[in-house]
């Protein structure tokens, strides 16, 4: 069996600093289509080994950083807020931008954090970002974030996925589907993205109704 | 709760409980409400419910958006803590490397043990799960039968708080008159279901759970509890008084500061610590049975996992409770010249035939209930389910015995991967996305498991605890009975994913593929069963072991089936009833 150490606060166990080493020479094949002077030099993988944890208190509200340290300079940050906002911009007068509810402060703490699951992500999302600011330079002199609305569109219509990709984007088409994943797992867990997806729950009421008529109806069970 | 620590130990009990989950909490209840002085031994640390409990908390609330990790298997506001497939220090081992033959075994090292998280499905165990042998030939009788049983379901279904109905089905019994709590109406997709999967003569019917529906009847049930024992009737009266009804809303496997759902800690201890007769030792680790000159339980040798020192305790009567492979090794870890090969295994049965519950699931996407107009779909969980309803059958499916059936649909709370499947971006992937939430169905199954001569533990002969206490080595083997019957849930499930015009994911005729691995379910039982012959079992009807009569097996150790029925009623219900003999043998000096 493979176990956690009891006490592993502030350092690395052996095991996690043998998948770090091998996330980042994975790290280098991610992007392998990006030519040599599109590559920005990478934040340095400085992950503290901290976890979860067996025990933490569970009724406190965390944010991300709290746990870990995080990991996006504050270019790739940019870079993320603007992009979660693209995929996600606000349909309801009043509602925020996915960035003003921190979702791209959600997708640094999961690419910063020491699990299988979610490291695997990092070279993806941190090189994927820096693709597409050297991207958006390429082809409009800015970064991503300064661009236009068509500009911006421009560049994630070539990756999204909705029309066949191009043989040079397959890395950034495999960087945006996890971004978007990502991303819309950060905003639709928020009480924001809740109403937006139609979910009503988490509200304490006397008792059950049951399905509405107008939903029985929908489902010729009315 | 009665937390003490060591200094406050008294010099003897009359009965040491070690464990605090729904074996040992029941123990407790029923042996403090009768005046007996029990210490309760927990191997992790105190838990309180009540001011612990994350009740609506945001997954955004959470690290990682709450995600699934190796220290919470169950996500991060999961009630579970200090538990999981893997406890730090305290590892265990398989015998064969192949992956059919693994066994995972989740434990739960805190105060409730795996009461703080379940599923809260409450089914009683019908008159045909007592008596599979006499049926088909296979696997063993119960020494008891279901009608020796009924009594004390029906006393722990008022105890704990159940909801369901009656109907009346084979096999499915139904409880007294007012002794369920209503059960929740059922949400739209169910319905759905209902109505669809009726030509196949599958039923869909309200489930029983543990769950406060309404509040309990703390006027009239605490007599029917507790006849001629005016004390215990008001001790409960008052517990009850102090749990809310379920307000619809956070996820039960949190736990529940309103005391709604049953967790042994917030419904089997407060009462029992409430009649003054109950010490509860936290952080407390049972390593072995000490038995006597006169060939008897005498006391416990147990870790204080604080200091990492040996220390014993004394009682008249010893009640192990402590999880069915928690149990089997204390009992194999208690070798003495008198019982060289572990406490009470004259039979060499101790270990063997353990069992979990046959798991196999199947999702879909149902276009019929995309943009189903938006309304609280919350409720508590589960509310409906799909009982066995092939009895007649029998002969013709290829495999004994049976499974019920879980599913869930509706908009329930976001979570990782909501909307991350749809493509594109801005307005029209939204849109999809609200399209599709909710716009699926999942189904589990949940078989019987025939125990068999390749599925046991015993002591890893090298590896050891990090507090240096033998390990548990599983082996485990599926026979053919469960992976026939888990390929009959993919097909049944595809089936039922189809007649409501949905569109199943990747259904698995291989059975051998589709069945969970061993462990995954969480319903370990077996490895101490009971029997009516001393030469085949380990334990009388009464959990009683045959060689050291005060020493009872109150958890699922005991068990020599396993039904398609959650294990948890049945193991409160025998809990209480074994309680109940082992008073009364106290009482006649028996003990």
């Amino acid at each position: 069996m493979e176990n956690i150490p009891a006490d592993n606060s502030g350092q690395i166990d052996r095991r996690m600093a043998l998948k770090w080493i091998g996330a980042a020479a994975a790290a280098a094949a991610v992007f392998p289509h990006a030519s040599a002077q599109d590559k920005l030099p990478r934040p340095a993988a400085t992950p503290t080994g901290q976890r979860i944890g067996t025990d933490p208190v569970l009724n406190k509200n965390y944010v991300p950083g709290d746990l870990w340290p995080l990991t996006l300079t504050p270019k790739q940050r940019k870079a993320a807020a603007s992009l979660t906002d693209l995929i996600m911009p606000p349909d309801n007068p009043g509602d925020k931008l996915p960035s003003q509810l921190g979702v791209q402060e959600f997708i640094d703490e999961w690419i910063s954090s020491p699990y299988d699951e979610t490291s695997k992500d990092r070279p993806v999302i941190t090189e994927g970002l820096d693709w597409l600011d050297a991207e958006a330079q390429r082809r409009f002199q800015k970064d991503f974030a300064d661009l236009a609305e068509a500009q911006k569109c421009a560049i994630a219509d070539d990756i999204c996925g909705k029309t066949p990709v191009k043989k040079e984007f397959k890395s950034a088409q495999n960087f945006f589907g996890r971004f978007r994943y990502l991303a819309a797992s950060g905003y639709y867990t928020t009480p924001q993205g809740w109403k937006d997806v139609g979910y009503v729950g988490n509200v304490p009421t006397v008792n059950f109704d049951g399905p509405t008529p107008e939903a029985l109806k929908h489902l010729g069970l009315a | 709760m009665a937390i003490i620590t060591e200094k406050d130990l008294q010099a003897t009990y009359d009965v040491i409980v070690v464990g605090s989950g729904a074996g040992g909490g029941q123990s407790a209840y029923t042996l403090t409400m009768n005046g007996v002085k029990v210490l309760m031994l927990e191997a992790g640390r105190n838990y309180d419910p009540v001011t612990e409990t994350p009740m609506f908390q945001s997954r955004a609330d959470a690290p990682l958006r709450a995600m699934s990790t190796k220290e919470k298997p169950f996500g991060f506001h999961d009630a579970t803590v200090d538990g999981g497939w893997e406890v730090p220090g305290e590892p265990y081992t398989q015998a064969s490397t192949d992956p059919k033959q693994r066994f995972d075994w989740w434990r739960s090292r805190m105060l409730g043990g795996r009461t703080n998280h379940w599923g809260r499905i409450s089914l009683r165990n019908g008159p045909y799960d007592f008596k599979p042998y006499s049926r088909d030939g296979l696997g063993f009788d119960w020494p008891l039968s279901y009608d020796d049983v009924a009594p004390y379901y029906d006393k722990v279904e008022m105890l704990v708080g159940v909801y369901g109905s009656n109907e009346g089905l084979e096999n499915t019994p139904d409880s007294p008159n007012g002794t369920l709590l209503p059960a929740p109406k059922a949400r739209a997709g169910e319905l759905y279901v209902k109505k669809h999967v009726a030509k196949f003569g599958i039923p869909v019917i309200p489930i029983h759970r543990a769950i406060l529906s309404t509040r309990q009847d703390h006027v009239n049930f605490p007599a029917r509890l507790h006849p001629n024992n005016p004390k215990a009737q008001k001790i409960i009266a008052k517990a009850m008084q102090e749990r809310a009804a379920c307000f619809w809303a956070t996820d039960c496997g949190r736990g529940c500061s309103i005391k709604a759902n049953y967790q042994s800690t917030t419904v089997h201890l407060p009462p029992a610590h409430a009649t003054g007769n109950l010490d509860i030792l936290c952080n407390a680790h049972a390593r072995e049975v000490t038995v006597g000159t006169d060939g008897k339980a005498n006391g416990v040798i147990y870790i204080d996992k604080v200091t990492g020192q040996e220390r014993a305790v004394k009682g008249r009567a010893v009640i192990l409770a402590a999880s069915s492979g928690e149990t089997a090794r204390i009992l194999l870890n208690s070798k003495s010249n008198r019982f060289p090969n572990g406490l009470a295994n004259g039979s060499g049965l101790v270990g063997k035939y353990i069992m979990d519950t046959v798991g196999a699931g199947l999702g879909g996407s149902v276009p019929a209930f995309e943009n189903l107009p938006v309304h609280n779909e919350e409720g508590a969980g589960t509310h409906v389910y799909i009982p066995w309803w092939l009895y007649k059958d029998a002969s013709k499916l290829g495999f004994a015995r049976g499974y019920h059936i879980e599913f869930g649909t509706g908009r329930r709370m976001p979570g990782l991967g909501t909307g991350g499947a749809s493509p594109g971006y801005g307005k029209s992937y939204k849109e999809e996305v609200r399209q599709k939430y909710g716009a699926g169905i999942g189904f589990s199954g949940r078989g019987e498991m025939i125990p068999n001569e390749n599925s046991f533990c015993e002591l890893d002969p090298t590896v050891k605890d990090k507090w240096g206490i033998p390990v548990l080595r599983f082996h485990w083997k599926w026979s053919e009975h469960e992976t026939k019957q888990a390929a009959h849930m993919e097909a049944t499930f595809a089936m039922m994913i189809d007649a409501i015009g949905g569109k199943a994911r990747n259904p698995q005729a291989d059975g051998s593929k589709a069945i969970d691995t061993g462990g995954r379910i969480i319903h370990e039982v077996g490895g101490a069963i009971m029997g009516a012959d001393a030469k085949k079992s380990v334990t009388n009807q009464w959990n009683q072991c045959w060689e050291v009569p005060n020493v009872l097996l109150n958890d699922g150790s005991a068990f020599c089936s396993n039904a398609d029925k959650n294990p948890t009623l049945t193991i409160m219900a025998l809990a209480w009833r074994a309680t109940d003999h082992l008073i009364e043998e106290m009482r006649k000096g028996n003990l």
